[in-house]
């Protein structure tokens, strides 16, 4: 099951390793942007924060030193697993 | 060489390129944009120790040569020598981020292996020292192969020795470097990741308080309160901390008004500088301090990483209405000007989304609309309260800036679902780190907003209000004629009243309007000018707001407030859509829509008070 676990799923305050994104499943230059950032294949991330109200939406990710603010329809194309 | 050679700055967003662009080049800049595309080009000279002038361009931040927008196309093409028109960069400065190495570090092997004489600038040393981060330039220089010079663009730090090796720069040892032309993405980022750590020699964990900040300011329910607390602070400061410093503007406008009735003879030299030059732009000029006490806000909360915050807490919102919190910044920033905030769309990577916000962008209340609110409800809204320090005049002004953010919201609705249809635009943004904004940036940033508000001041508004008062004064009226009615301005008002007459706008209202549109600030003007011209000595004396509570009936007043929130009277604001659309096709879009929405807002809301008997 945990090959299901997609980054949109992770609680706020854990840990995650992205293991593959479904870069087609995201529109080219929002693909490109993420991974210039570094949200790719292989990247340790944690789940800093979620939006407000109840749509849990945009999510603040953890990567290095930087926070980077994604919508979780992008976290959502990335497949990670427990660290 | 007869040419000069042209340096260009080149690095991730966020590098501090800018700040490091102003630190070397001060007040020798030239902007424009480059030919064919709404993106900025930056240029300014400065000289290299030798004396040798040089061009520095502030090219985009970018995070790769392979663009994946307009900007960062720009700034590939530019490198690579390929921009026509452009000439190829003598020496590349790739700007890095001290304290974010690993991702910056990426870009810049990339660059570097294009085999330009190259010099990193390692950027932000204050910061990194400040997060407990201890590095080692000369271990990073062996890494990459080139020259690295840290900085600390905003403090002036590091500039001499950058300039030196800009100038040692094209006798550089090529063999230094890597082979690295050919990495993978993948493989450039392992190896910024080993540089990264070769680089630092001492690290702590004193960067958690940003986290720490984060886990409050973006917590789902204190962040959107201590957002709208803090809006709601700013709004406010608007009007009380301003008050001292317009009675002290206010006073030496009257002052010299009486000082050139005291000493210059009676006649129409006198009438022009009184009624037209000094009441005009005088009744403009006095909203000076708002407009300041508003950018600062706006500006503190820019430098200091919170806007991003605010962006990332207002995205959910904006998604409704097909946005995304990227639109929130420029938004904001209409609320004291539209001009910049529609400059600032240019960091919305969507074009739809771009275009929306442009279109909205003159619904937010601009600065130039408070003078005009500002005297309507001083003369029709009573001054009393209507709850424990809510003021009801104050109440009303927050009902308008209300009722241009939900049409804005309203707007952009129906646009996205009509002529900027497409898919829902997303949200990717990388957070700043957090800082005490630079006194001296703050002081230069404050510093060019009034001067671009003065300056309109003295050129538009100036002229406007001459002329108007040129049209105004002409021909002189018999006895016993109102001059405002005989003169050439009042005829042209006569026609534009046919229109206006039903809407319950006065012939007053009409003949405001037309100069107005050059800049909504030139209604109050105009008013004041057509008043004083017409006035006797009595009515001079009860001022602007004294002659409109007794001319003006109050549906005609709220029409006239509701017209406001919509009409796009602004020459600056069509100018700069055109620009930034590259075409007349958006500009006239926007001022049909708008016009549209305030002549109807603006009927309704006369009817609907004649019909409640107000
Ligand atoms: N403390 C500090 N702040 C800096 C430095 N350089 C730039 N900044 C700030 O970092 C932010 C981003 O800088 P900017 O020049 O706009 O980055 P650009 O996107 O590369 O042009 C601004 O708020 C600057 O004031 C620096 O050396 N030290
Ligand atoms: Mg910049």
């Amino acid at each position: 099951m945990d090959s299901q676990l997609t980054l949109d799923q992770i609680a706020p305050g854990s840990r995650a390793e992205i293991i593959s994104v479904a870069w087609d499943a995201l529109a080219p230059d929002e693909a490109k942007r993420l991974r210039a950032l570094g949200l790719d294949e292989g990247a340790r991330v944690a789940v800093a924060h979620r939006g407000i109200f109840f749509g849990s939406d945009p999510m603040a990710i953890i990567l290095g030193r930087t926070t980077i603010a994604i919508r979780r329809a992008h976290a959502r194309a990335m497949q990670v697993k427990h660290p | 060489m007869s040419r000069v050679p042209v340096i260009a700055l080149v690095g991730n967003p966020n590098a501090g390129k800018s700040a490091l662009f102003n630190a070397l080049t001060g007040a020798r800049q030239k902007i424009a944009n480059y030919p064919g595309v709404t993106v900025e080009r930056k240029a300014g000279r400065a000289a290299l120790p030798s004396g040798q002038p040089i061009e520095l361009v502030d090219l985009p931040g970018s995070y790769s040569l392979d663009a994946a927008s307009p900007d960062e196309e720009v700034t590939s093409q530019v490198v690579m020598g390929r921009f026509r028109g452009e000439a190829m960069p003598e020496v590349l400065v790739v700007v890095v981020d001290a304290a974010n190495l690993e991702q910056h570090l990426v870009f810049a092997q990339e660059l570097i292996a294009l085999g330009r004489p190259t010099v990193v600038a390692l950027n932000m040393v204050d910061l990194a020292e400040r997060d407990g981060l201890v590095l080692d330039p000369a271990a990073l220089s062996t890494a990459l192969g080139v020259p690295v010079v840290p900085t600390v663009a905003v403090r002036k730090r590091g500039l001499d020795a950058l300039l030196e090796e800009i100038e040692q720069a094209p006798q550089q040892d090529r063999t230094l470097r890597h082979e690295v032309a050919e990495l993978s993405l993948p493989e450039r980022r392992l190896a910024a990741h080993n540089m990264a750590n070769g680089a630092i020699l001492s690290e702590t964990t004193a960067y958690r308080w940003h986290s720490r900040l984060d886990k409050v300011l973006l917590n789902p329910w204190a962040g959107p309160i201590i957002l709208f607390a803090l809006l709601f602070v700013m709004f406010q400061a608007v009007f009380a901390w301003a008050d001292p410093f317009i009675t002290l503007i206010e006073d030496a406008i009257e002052s010299m008004i009486g000082f050139v009735q005291a000493t210059m003879p009676d006649g129409i030299v006198q009438d022009f500088l009184t009624q037209g030059v000094l009441t005009g732009v005088g009744s403009v000029v006095v909203f000076l301090p708002q407009i300041i006490i508003l950018f600062a806000f706006i500006l503190v909360m820019e430098q200091s990483g919170y806007m991003a915050r605010a962006a990332f807490l207002m995205d959910r919102l904006m998604a409704y209405v097909g946005l995304s919190g990227r639109s929130f910044i420029p938004l904001l920033s209409s609320f004291a000007c539209a001009i910049p905030g529609i400059m600032a769309t240019r960091a919305i990577a969507d074009p739809k989304d771009r275009l929306t916000t442009i279109l909205i962008a003159p619904l937010m209340t601009c600065s130039a609309r408070l003078p005009v609110y500002a005297v309507i409800i001083g003369a029709f809204i009573p001054s009393r309260t209507v709850g424990p320090g809510i003021g009801l005049q104050g109440l009303v002004l927050f009902g308008l800036y209300l009722f241009g953010i939900v049409g804005a919201m309203a707007v952009a609705l129906v646009l996205r679902r009509t002529v900027t249809k497409g898919a829902a635009s997303g949200f990717i943004m990388e957070m700043p780190r957090y800082q005490v904004p630079p006194l001296r940036d703050l002081l230069i940033g404050l510093w060019q907003r009034a001067y671009i508000f003065l300056r309109r001041a003295g050129t538009i508004i100036f002229m406007a209000t001459v002329i108007l008062w040129v049209l105004l004064s002409f021909p002189k009226a018999e006895p016993g004629e109102s001059q405002v009615e005989a003169s050439i301005a009042g005829r042209i008002a006569d026609g534009l009243n046919v229109v206006m007459e039903p809407i319950g706008f006065n012939h007053e209202i009409s003949l405001a309007l037309v100069p107005a549109m050059a800049a909504r600030e030139v209604a109050v003007s105009a008013l004041a000018t057509t008043y004083a011209i017409d006035g006797d000595e009595d009515a001079q004396a009860a001022g602007l707001t004294g002659r409109l509570a007794a001319d003006w009936s109050l549906p005609t007043a709220l029409a006239f407030l509701a017209w406001f929130v919509f009409a796009p009277q602004c020459l600056s604001t069509i100018a700069v859509t055109r620009r930034e659309t590259n075409g007349w096709k958006w500009p006239v879009v926007m001022l049909a829509y708008l016009f549209g929405l305030a002549y109807v807002f603006a009927g309704i809301t006369y009817w609907g008070a004649v019909a409640l008997g107000l």
